[in-house]
């Protein structure tokens, strides 16, 4: 009790003083937590503001770097973030277990496509062109593709399942072809730039648009943007680094803005050569270890170009597939031969399913009859009444104007 | 001593002088009583055996669930990460036995200490004596909130032993693969579990600090220990939600399970580096603001 007696037995005026004081203490906690508010609030500005000052190039020199670029050695740090405009899956995820024993195959196909969802971080490593290894961190987990010489390696941390396929060394150098540098065209760096440029000329504006700090390095930024209108892409960035060119990061925006469609870039990068022990791998005691006979069909890897219109060249393999239009504005089109979505007459379930699909899609009419748009931020469909299919990385209108014309 | 007191006791005053000399023998003696006291109470016993029982039933669970089927390492759905590797490695078992407890029961237990460092001496009618000898409030919630930080590490070192015995004895134990796919020597993996364990000590700090400052507010032992679990299933729950993902990163149990990037070869510093500020930003605010309860209270019991 002695401390509270003496309190009690001082005087007024002491008291008042006494009071202060303590009041004056509960703003400590007060100001660490104002510090630490400002400190979150300023520093990622301070950090993103001020871009850097590189001597000025124009696209073709900077195409040019990036042919040029001879580097074979990276390990690093992504981050990709990809917003399609999917209906809202993704926050039903949040509540579904996690993945820890959720895949059924360590098969990467089905793994790859989860990161057409979402923000998802991955570590990645590269020593020349037999050697690669994407990583992509989950929780408590980890899903590794390991190409090391002739094998390949799935490994998923999460179910203790591997998938182990062998390719020659051919056929895995094209499939990896999308990271490793142009190191087998036979042209000039600077011929390359020239018949780029030249190809994508009619439909595209190129320009560098200054520069930005990327993953701690200077990087120039490539402007790619459709000049024709209608299409759902509005610009493509690429920055790339000024010292290697190698391209840092990689930027779709829609052309309605928001948030870009497709975000990735490197969070952290090292052009040293990555330790030899990252590309090893043997599958741990008690894995369950799926082998690839090499029947299985292609696999198909993340590649963000797939999602611009050239990716769509693809579709014209199917039969009946006639492509509308060119560039940024091609249309694929195919007759299902069908009608259209199901309707709704064989019993309850399927009025339940109708109703569902109607509440993706809207309703459009026109010249061609009437359909359905289902629409993401990149890609829209448009499924006719009479079974015909337009699909595109093109707005709703240019859609139909696409399936108006085909009357 | 006695010399000591004789000088510092005419001059005790609600707010000891910032200019009293702190003794470290003096200060560690009383954080070694306050530990004695804590690890004495037979609820803190109690805790530590409930802490220590959990990875004796993940083992056991798991040995008899795969002793059935025959082995083989898939199938574990869903539940605690890495419990899928604890069959052919017992290492395992102890980052599956961290990553089970961390949730709930090592913050529950934390709770129940922190909660009653203070409120519990002050329903107890035992802090004022506490504050007759010549230590000084703040010296007196340094050595508290010491004595808390000790018992986190304790009570992770509790699930950790055990798991680690219980792993040794129900499973083979061997070299470790990464949760990138590298194979890293036993020994190298031990270190790791020790490092982990650390990462798991220390991502319990912040919710102490706020323990602690609940058990400023009130006399009543109970109330604090309640208010600080019940603060954390609010939190957990407010992390869960989707919507509230931007509130997310500012609570402190967003960054737990980044222990698990130890385990990745480099290992992964990004989330443990968010989490150690985190848990520092709150050490820093509810510690202070413990402190400015605490040494301004008008202590009457």
């Amino acid at each position: 009790m002695a401390p509270n007696d003496s309190a009690q037995a001082t005087d007024e005026a002491r008291h008042l003083g006494a009071g202060r004081r303590k009041a004056a203490r509960y703003l400590v906690p007060v100001a660490v937590a104002g510090v630490a508010a400002a400190t979150i609030g300023l520093v990622p500005a301070l950090a993103a503001a001020g871009d850097p000052s590189l001597p000025k190039i124009s696209a073709q020199q900077l195409i040019e770097k990036m042919a040029a670029s001879d580097t074979q050695q990276l390990s690093g740090t992504m981050k990709i973030s990809t917003d399609l405009g999917l209906p809202g899956l993704g926050s039903l995820g949040s509540f579904a277990p996690r993945s820890g024993g959720s895949g059924k195959s360590a098969a990467p196909d089905a793994k790859l496509t989860e990161l057409a969802s979402g923000t998802h971080t991955l570590r990645v490593a590269a020593d020349g062109p037999d050697r690669q290894k994407v990583s992509i961190l989950e929780d408590a987990a980890e899903y590794s593709l390991i190409h090391n010489g002739k094998d390949v390696w799935a490994y998923d941390s999460g179910s203790n399942q591997a998938y182990h396929s062998q390719r020659s060394a051919a056929d895995a150098a094209k499939e990896h072809g999308g990271k490793t540098p142009d190191a087998g065209v036979p042209t000039t760096p600077k011929a390359l730039a020239d018949q780029f440029l030249k190809n994508v000329d009619p439909t595209t504006a190129v320009s560098v648009d200054g520069t930005a700090q990327v993953a701690g390095r200077d990087a120039y930024q490539l402007l790619i943007k459709p000049k024709q209108s209608g299409s759902t892409i509005g610009s493509v960035r690429v920055a790339v680094d000024a010292k290697t060119g190698v391209p840092l990061k990689f930027t779709l925006a829609s052309s309605e803005g928001g948030k870009a469609v497709v975000d990735a870039g490197f969070t952290k990068v090292d052009f040293s050569k990555p330790s030899a022990d990252t590309f090893a791998f043997s599958p741990p005691k008690g894995a369950k270890v799926t082998e690839d006979d090499g029947k299985q069909k292609q696999k198909q890897t993340f590649k963000p170009e797939q999602s611009l219109p050239g990716g769509l060249g693809g579709l014209g393999d199917a039969k009946n597939t006639k492509v509308i239009g060119k560039g940024w504005t091609s249309i694929a089109t195919f007759d299902t031969g069908g009608k259209g979505l199901p309707k709704a007459d064989s019993g309850k379930g399927g009025g339940d399913a109708q109703k569902f699909l109607d509440s993706l899609g809207d309703k459009v009419s026109g010249k061609f009859g009437s359909g359905t748009v289902f629409k993401t931020r990149l890609v829209n469909a448009l499924i006719t009444d009479n079974g015909k299919v337009y699909v595109g990385a093109v707005t709703k209108d240019a859609l139909v104007a696409a399936a108006n014309a085909g009357q | 001593m006695s010399r000591a007191e004789v000088v510092e006791a005419p001059r005790r005053d609600p707010e000891p002088g910032p200019a009293r000399r702190p003794g470290v023998l003096w200060s560690l003696g009383l954080f070694r009583s306050e530990l004695v006291t804590v690890l004495r109470r037979w609820r803190t016993l109690a805790l530590l055996v409930v802490l220590a029982a959990v990875p004796i039933l993940i083992g056991i669970a798991v040995k008899v669930d795969t002793g059935g089927r025959g082995g083989g390492g898939g199938g574990g759905e869903g539940g605690p990460a890495f419990l899928t590797q604890i069959t052919n490695n017992g290492l395992f078992l102890v980052f599956a036995a961290l990553a089970a407890t961390l949730p709930v029961f090592l913050p529950m237990a934390v709770g129940v200490v922190a909660g009653d460092a203070v409120a519990g001496e002050a329903g107890s009618g035992t802090l004022r004596y506490l504050l007759v000898a010549p230590a000084g409030r703040t010296r007196l919630l340094l050595a508290k909130y010491v004595s808390v930080l000790a018992f986190c590490a304790i009570a992770t070192l509790v699930v950790a032993v055990s798991a680690l015995a219980v792993g040794a004895l129900l499973f083979p134990l061997g070299e470790v693969t990464t949760i990138s796919g590298t194979q890293i020597s036993f020994a190298d993996g031990l270190l790791r579990a020790v490092a982990i364990a650390g990462v798991v000590a220390v991502s319990l700090s912040g919710m102490a600090a706020l323990g602690l400052f609940i058990s400023t507010l009130t006399n009543s032992g109970i109330a604090a220990m309640a208010t600080t679990i019940g603060l954390l299933i609010t939190v957990q729950i407010l992390g869960q939600i989707p919507q509230l993902h931007a509130i997310g990163p500012y609570l402190f149990p967003h960054y737990w399970l980044s222990f698990a990037d130890v385990l990745r070869q480099p290992v992964y510093w990004d989330q443990l580096v968010k989490n150690f500020e985190l848990q520092a930003l709150y050490v820093a605010v509810f510690g202070s603001a413990a402190w400015a309860r605490f040494t301004t209270k008008d202590i009457t019991a």
